[in-house]
């Protein structure tokens, strides 16, 4: 072996290391990948939160744009992105319905009273069951769908302020035109 | 300045996952023991995505209860394991199964440990041969061939 490369040889291994597990610091284990990205939104049917009587299917949702947002009035970190979602419904930027998971009812209206209430509706998963079909595993999760029905993309906790600005406000444009 | 941003991003990270929350959670119903036997080898072959170092046999967390609850109704529904794995797997991902399945995307993460392996063996082949050859030079470099000062303290030695 040539002298250099018994010098290089190992630099390189060592650069290479570096590299991944510098990497590996930025990534955030917590933001699992979702296999649902691109495929339809799982079938649902459940009673609507504030009107029990009523449901709302994935059906019904169709032709437009909207956004599906986790929650739950024992999640802590939901209360982190509210004022974000309020102002959504504000600025009537895009319909967002709620999925208020494993919550009891009159302690998920008292926590809207209370925080404000973003959503078109929320509807009831008490038992967990639907959001397991949409592979939910912490609160708050977002999910960003399309006219024809189709999960664009899953926002995994509180949704900030740049990542609205940067990836969800631009995709949700980008949706509504096509 | 990237720095700087990393390790924004990195404390932003820990103190979501310190944030992130889990839901209260119901009793599981009850079944036979030799499902029980069977549900609970197939639960130790899956992650559970709330405390990801655990596996949704051991996990106290919410989710766990209500994967575990769904897990039984597909077993008494007839499903076999592969059938209830699929069915998480389109959900959740391949992050749900301790044992990740071997395809395009996780082929380096099976392969490389025993490339890595080779390649250290063939290093060392290569040294141990070439200091067998007493090619090496330099101190502590070793080969066959003593240098002459180490000769002489050997004779002495022996000569004792």
């Amino acid at each position: 072996m040539p002298q250099v490369w018994r010098y290089l040889l190992p630099l390189g291994i060592f650069a290479v290391l570096v590299y991944f597990l510098f990497k590996g610091l930025s990534l955030n284990p917590r933001e699992v990948p979702s296999p649902l990205v691109d495929k339809p939104v799982p079938n649902f049917s459940l009673p609507k939160l504030h009107a029990p009587d009523q449901r709302l299917t994935a059906a019904d949702l169709k032709g437009q744009v909207w956004l599906l947002n986790v929650w739950g009035s024992w999640c802590v970190s939901c209360r982190i992105e509210h004022p974000l979602l309020n102002e959504i419904a504000k600025n009537n930027i895009v319909p967002i319905y709620g999925l208020n998971w494993k919550d009891k009812r009159e302690d998920a209206i008292a926590w809207l009273n209370k925080y404000g209430d973003p959503y078109v509706a929320s509807i009831a998963d008490l038992d967990g069951r639907v959001a397991i079909d949409f592979g939910v595993y912490g609160a708050p999760e977002t999910f960003v769908i399309d006219k024809q029905g189709i999960i664009r993309m899953k926002h995994i906790g509180p949704i900030s302020a740049e990542s609205l600005q940067k990836d969800i406000l631009p995709l949700i444009e980008k949706l509504k035109k096509s | 300045m990237m720095t700087a941003l990393r390790i924004f991003a990195f404390v932003g990270a820990v103190l979501t996952s310190i944030a992130f929350a889990q839901a209260p959670s119901q009793p599981l119903p009850p079944i036979s023991p030799e499902l029980e036997q069977r549900l609970k080898v197939l639960e130790t072959e899956l992650r559970c995505l709330v405390c990801q170092n655990q596996t949704l046999a051991d996990s106290p967390a919410g989710l766990a209860d209500d994967l575990r609850r769904e897990i039984r109704g597909l077993a008494l529904a007839g499903k076999t394991n592969a059938e209830i794995k699929d069915f998480l797997q389109t959900r959740y991902g391949d992050f749900i199964l301790y044992r990740p399945p071997v395809k395009s995307s996780t082929w380096l993460l099976w392969v490389g440990p025993f490339a890595l392996l080779l390649v250290g063996g063939v290093v060392f082949m290569l040294v141990v041969r070439r200091r067998g050859r007493g090619g090496d030079e330099g101190p502590g470099g070793g080969g066959s061939v003593p240098a002459p000062h180490d000769a002489e303290r050997v004779r002495k030695l022996l000569d004792e």
